[in-house]
Order: C-alpha cells, then structure tokens, then sequence
C-alpha cells in the first residue's frame, strides 16, 4: 500500500533537520489506506491553500458523550480512505509517563483498527489517535478499557486534567501536581464522560509558578503550587554560583521584582516578608535556595483562549490551600464554582466569561470565599459599586 | 471474533505504573538538577540517587512505527521508561548514567533531535491544521517543520537570554498557548464570511448563530429564514461558522497568519502576560512559509542581541517599549496594531512619557 499519490509540496517538508510530519505520515501510509489518503488530502489542500475536512460529527462509544470527536473529509469520493476519519482521546496517564510495554500494547490495537496516526499529546493532554470509522469505536473502546486505558473528555464537559512533572522529578513542586491531577480526574469520571456542562471546562495543576503546564493560560481551574513560609538558603552554595561566574547582584539581586535581596559579596540576604514568590531567584540558584516548608497552591480561576470576547488568564480567588490526599477541599471547593457556573451560565459561556458578566462578588459568595486584597491588581477606579443588604449589619 | 468485556469510567491508569524505580524511591524528595547539554539534564535526589533525561524532538504527529522505534530505545537504555512534556517532546528516563552516551549516540545515528533543554527554543506547541481540522486557516505542522529547520541550532546547542516559548495556532480559537508565548503564528480571516442563505435555514440554530458573534455583528432576517451580517461590524473570528457551518469564512486568496509576540505563562519576576501584535498578515505560502520564517527569525535574533540574560521576550520588549520594539526589528506599525476590541482601553498610551 501507500504511494497513491504524488506529494511535490509535502515532500518539501521531509527536508532539513527537524523530524518531518510528512514522513510520519507515509510511514502509516504504507500500511494504510486512511493514511495514503490523509496524505492526498493535506498535499490538495497545500496547493489549493485550504482544509477540506467538514465539522465534527455527533459519534461515540454506547453510554458516553465524549471522548471522540466526529471528523469526515469533505471529499469522501476522491479520498475514500479517509470518509471517516475521527478522533479517539484517550486519557493521558499523569505526568505523561509510560512504559515502553503499555505504548506498544497502545500501538498494536491502534494499527488494527485505526490509521496508525497519533498525536503524542493533544493540546489538552490527551494521548490522541487520529483517524478511526465510527464502526470501529466501540471495538477499540472495548480493546482499551478492557486493559485499563479509558477516554478522555470532548464537548461541554469536564475536559481531561492535565498537569506538569511534579514531584515525580522537580525540585521546585510544592504540590503532588500529578496525585492531585489524578484524583480530581477520577472524581470527576462521570462529568468527563457525559457532557452535562454549559461549555467545556478544563483543570491544570502546576507544581509551582514556573507553570510548565500553562495552567494560569489555559484552564477555567487553575491549581498553582507555591509555599508561604520563609526562603531556605545555603550560603555555601551561593559562594559556589559566584564562584561558577554568576553575577549575583544583576541577576538575581536585581531582577527580584520586589527588591527584598541584598547581596555583600558573600552572604545573600533575604526579607521574606517581601518576597511575592515568584521563582525567579530559586529557579536560577537551585542548588543554593530552596523553598520554605509549609506548601501548597494558590487557586486562580477563568482562563481561556480568545473565543468568544477576548483571552483571559486566570484569577486568584484563593490565595493559598493546603494540598494533601485525597484532596477533598479541593473538590469541595471545585464542585462549588462547577455548581455556581453551571446554574448561572449561557451555553458556550466559560466560567471566566460569567464572572465577568456577573461580577467577582456572586462568585466569591458561592464559592465562600471572603474578598482578600491578593485577589486583585489594584482596588476599583470608579466610585460606582454595588452595596448589598447584608453589607449593612 | 469477540470483545473483552468493556470498562466504564476508570479513568487512567495510575501513573505509579508507569514511574522508574529511581524516582519511586525519590519521589518529591530531589534535591536539585542540572542542564548538562542543550538536550541533557540530571536531577539528583536528597539520597544522592541520580536521574539523567534526554529529550528528544518529536514532530506531534508520529506513526505508530515510530513509537514502536522510540519503544525500543527505551528498553535498550532505560529499562522501558519514557516519558512525554508538554510541549510533545520525548524524555528518555536513564538511570544508568553508562547509557547516556550510547542512547546520545544511537539517537544521532538515527537523525533524532536532541535539546530544548535551558535558555533555549523547545518544541512549538501546536493545532491540527489541514491535517485535521474544519476551522483551520493555515497549516500549523508545516509552518512548525519550517520554522524549526531555520532555528534548529537554538533546539540543539546554541543559547538565546532565556528560554524562548514558541507557538502556533491554524485558527483563533488557539488550541495552543498562542495568546501566552514569546513569539507566536496565529492563522487568520480578513474577510466577511459568506452566507449559503438556504442553507442556513435548513442547518443552523438562528440564535445560536446571533449570540456566537463577539461584535453583535449578526442579526436574523426573518424573510430568507436566514442571518445578516453587518460588514463593518465583522472582526472575522470565524465563530458564527464554528456554530453554522453554511456561513463560509475560508478564503485561500485572502486567509494567512499574524505573529504576535511577548506573552509568558511564568511568574518569574514580572506577571504571566499576553502575546501581543507584532505583524498583522504574512500570507499564505506552502510548503515552506518562507515569509513567516524570516519573520519569527529576524524578532528571535533581535530579541538575542538585545534582551538582557534572563529576559523573556515580553520583559525585554517592556523595559525597552514598542516604540523600540517596532524600531529595532523594522517590522511597519499599522492601524491593526492599535486595539479596537476588549483591550482598547487598557492598551492606548496616557503619558507624556515615551521614545523615539
């Protein structure tokens, strides 16, 4: 198989350093036809400048409202192979470690029923196989589940958690970021499964606020690992940064953006009750400071890519949580803005999008959260604001 | 042929299966790591027990061949154990620090990339594009595969003043951190959808349509059971196709994408921010983008000669502002670059304060 069609611009793309999708694709291609065909089709729309694939179609596997997005080709006639050509999410593992064994198990099934495409990940995290027909769903959700593996989330439903590397192999995670993924993914099976909510809504867990997972950018529930006592300092090992040749007062001392180090020569000093905690002097002289010891995360809320009036990043609501297993403030404290956001939005509204239709206030109030000058850039511009009753007594 | 016996709602597998020895036994308690090439890192325990990564460039879209390939030098070098990050590169997990250089070798025989390890460019987080998506105005693999081949030495070896996070998005609804990263492609429309007016009635949910259009530019026209659309008041965003596929925003003649520079997701000395508009339209020029190449190369490269070490792109554009930002790299500031949308009021400058 494979070879179907001439490729002149794709083939283009198999050139230079940098691995080539291209040549991922005709490696499926020789054992597919959906691939050959995908091939035809992208080297088409590369001369012509645009996709041929319709809107997602409703389809799934029996019981579940999610977890495979419905794709056909526009051209079903000339590239039959890829008629159907629909998405299978399955649920990452945390972290996105595997074992040689549990991929190739992946693999196998994949290549039976599927194009032998995948994305490894999607941009939610999901490991993502590319190119099913809707007879074979639930063929392959049996094959998976069966062996442990089960679907992510799709539509308006929780979306698949993801999360960064976390204790697993960071220094710097103030929270077990991949426990906490774990648990709330399996806390929230039936909602990820069953689209019930206004939109989609999407949780990520960051060790610390490096935010190797895009969290504070990217999720309507944003977990931010960080720490509230003082910085821990090895003075030795400071010496050994300057030693090394690292200028200590221009890039460390200086780019503190509190100013709260000071730096002789020989002893760096810190004045913790200044430090925001930003990671900047930590992430750099990791070996010399460390943080403090009584960990957790700050709870930011709303973020969002552009559509519908704008991006958003997330906002602190809380400012700091303690985080052990099994985690259940935090599903308390999630199931309380899921709630609020689900009585009160519009279809296809985001929580972030609610809040600011709705104001701070209603949402702080469901939530039982007191308002906390941490929540905020700055206080209000404008003397126009809302007095409630309760705000009398 | 018949089934195993299917499972509901089990969620993942644990991740514990999946983990090394090395990092059960040290999990949360590492003591720091460090970068020891552009594509090699260890991390070392408080026990003194040590962990070396390589990371490798994957393209996203692998074939299962390639997986099983990836598999195999897993097993040969690190007792099966892999992982992925986020920004879709393979880590190999080596706890023999003896199989470093070999794997390092076995990679370079078979053409990997190793690197986006430290102040350097990682992989570019991307969309499905032609590939795979209706809504797709470019195509986010091939503008990736491009751009990467020009800036590959920054992947491998070569240092920039930090790391730089790059992006690129087939449309605007940003199935990537486009709105959050250094220097990002998002693909665009200029151009006022066109309406299959008899279809639309037949398919589309008319106010779902209305409330879909950020602007209020849509209103339905009860005598052709259709939608209307106020040209003036059209941003293009493509929402109102997403909802009602027989309003038709492609047009191959006229679509194309916008960089957009100095976002970061961090906290690190200044906010996380959003990326801003640097070039508002490159056209369209499969297979390689030639013109969009240059573009991300030239902000790289004047990012690289003038930021100081540890800035971001953001930061470096902050302290020395637009005005020398546009300066610096020559790119032509036009009536795009001002916001006229959510951001306006926050974006015009209110000081007597600036350069020239």
């Amino acid at each position: 198989m494979g070879g179907k069609y001439k490729t002149p611009m794709l083939d283009e793309l198999e050139k230079g350093p940098w691995p080539s999708f291209v040549t991922e694709i005709k490696k499926a291609a020789k054992r597919t036809e959906m691939a050959d065909d995908e091939l035809g089709q992208v080297e088409k729309s590369y001369k012509t400048k645009r996709g041929y694939w319709k809107h997602g179609g409703i389809v799934g596997v029996l019981g579940y409202g999610g977890g495979v997005i419905g794709r056909y080709s526009s051209l079903p006639d000339e590239f039959p192979g890829i008629a159907h050509f629909h998405t299978v999410r399955l649920n990452q593992p945390s972290g996105f470690f595997y074992t040689a064994e549990a991929l190739r198990m992946i693999m196998d099934i994949w290549d039976k029923y599927g194009s032998g495409l995948t994305n490894m990940h999607g941009s939610t995290g999901d490991l993502v196989l590319l190119g099913t027909t809707t007879e074979n769903l639930e063929v392959l959700f049996a094959e998976y589940s069966s062996r442990g593996w089960d679907l992510g989330g799709s539509g308006s439903a929780m979306r698949t958690p993801s999360c960064c590397v976390g204790q697993a192999r960071c220094e710097w995670a103030c929270i077990d970021s991949m426990a906490i993924c774990n648990e709330v993914t399996q806390y929230y099976q039936d909602q990820l499964h069953r689209p019930s909510f206004p939109y989609k809504f999407k949780i990520k867990v960051a060790g610390c606020a490096c935010d190797c997972v895009a969290a504070i950018a990217r999720a309507d529930l944003s977990i931010i690992g960080t720490w509230k006592d003082n910085i821990r300092i090895d003075q030795a090992e400071v010496k050994k940064y300057a030693d090394a040749g690292m200028n200590i007062q221009s890039e460390i001392v200086d780019m503190c953006p509190t100013d709260c180090m000071r730096y002789d020569g020989k002893t760096l000093k810190i004045n913790d009750a200044q430090c925001n905690r930003c990671m900047h002097c930590i992430a750099k002289m990791t070996k010399a400071l460390k943080q403090g010891k009584v960990k957790g995360a700050s709870i930011l809320v709303g973020s969002k890519a552009p559509i519908v009036v704008g991006s958003l990043l997330s906002w602190v609501v809380v400012p700091f949580m303690e985080l052990e297993a099994p985690f259940d403030n935090l599903k308390d404290l999630a199931d309380k803005m899921i709630e609020w956001w689900d009585d009160n939005a519009k279809p296809r509204e985001r929580i972030g999008e609610l809040i600011e239709v709705k104001g701070m206030r209603p949402f702080l109030e469901a939530i039982e959260m007191p308002p906390v000058p941490q929540q905020v850039k700055y206080p209000r511009k404008d003397p126009f604001f809302f007095w409630s009753e309760s705000d009398f007594n | 042929m018949s089934l195993p016996e299917r499972q509901t709602d089990i969620g993942p597998p644990h991740y514990e299966k999946f983990l090394p020895p090395v990092i059960k036994k040290n999990y949360g308690k590492w003591a720091y790591h460090e970068v020891l090439s552009g594509g090699t890192m260890v991390h070392v325990a408080e026990s003194g027990d040590k962990l070396y990564t390589v990371r490798v460039a994957s393209p996203r879209i692998l074939s299962t061949d390639t997986i099983r390939e990836i598999c195999d030098m897993a097993e040969k070098y690190c007792d099966g154990y892999l992982r992925f990050t986020t920004r879709n590169n393979v880590e190999f997990l080596v706890s023999d620090k003896s199989k470093v250089d070999p794997l390092l070798a076995e990679l370079k025989a078979k053409k990997y990339s190793v690197g986006g390890i430290g102040p350097r460019i990682s992989n570019i987080v991307h969309t499905q594009g032609w590939v795979h998506c209706h809504s797709a105005c470019t195509d986010a693999s091939g503008i990736v595969k491009a751009v990467m081949d020009e800036l590959h030495d920054y992947f491998t070896t070569k240092t920039l003043p930090n790391k730089v996070r790059l992006a690129v998005a087939c449309c605007v609804n940003m199935c990537g951190a486009v709105h959050c990263s250094d220097i990002a492609v998002v693909a665009i429309h200029r151009k006022v959808p066109v309406i299959d007016h008899d279809t639309v009635g037949k398919m589309c949910e008319i106010p779902t349509t209305v409330s879909s259009c950020p602007t209020s530019a849509i209103r339905p026209n009860p005598k052709t059971k259709s939608i209307t659309i106020n040209e003036e008041k059209c941003m293009y965003c493509g929402n109102c196709f997403t909802v009602c596929p027989p309003i038709e925003i492609h047009n191959p003649q006229q679509d194309g994408v916008a960089i957009v520079v100095g976002g970061k997701v961090g906290s690190l000395r200044t906010d996380p921010k959003f990326s801003k508009l640097a070039i508002p339209y490159i056209e369209n020029e499969p297979p390689r983008w030639p013109k969009t190449v240059a573009a991300i190369k030239n902000i790289l490269e004047v990012y690289a000669a003038n930021a100081k070490k540890h800035e971001r792109v953001g930061e470096w554009i902050e302290r020395v502002g637009w005005e020398d930002f546009f300066k610096l790299t020559g790119i032509p500031f036009t009536f795009q670059h001002i916001d006229d949308f959510t951001f306006m009021r926050d974006t015009l400058r209110n000081s007597a304060a600036f350069k020239y």
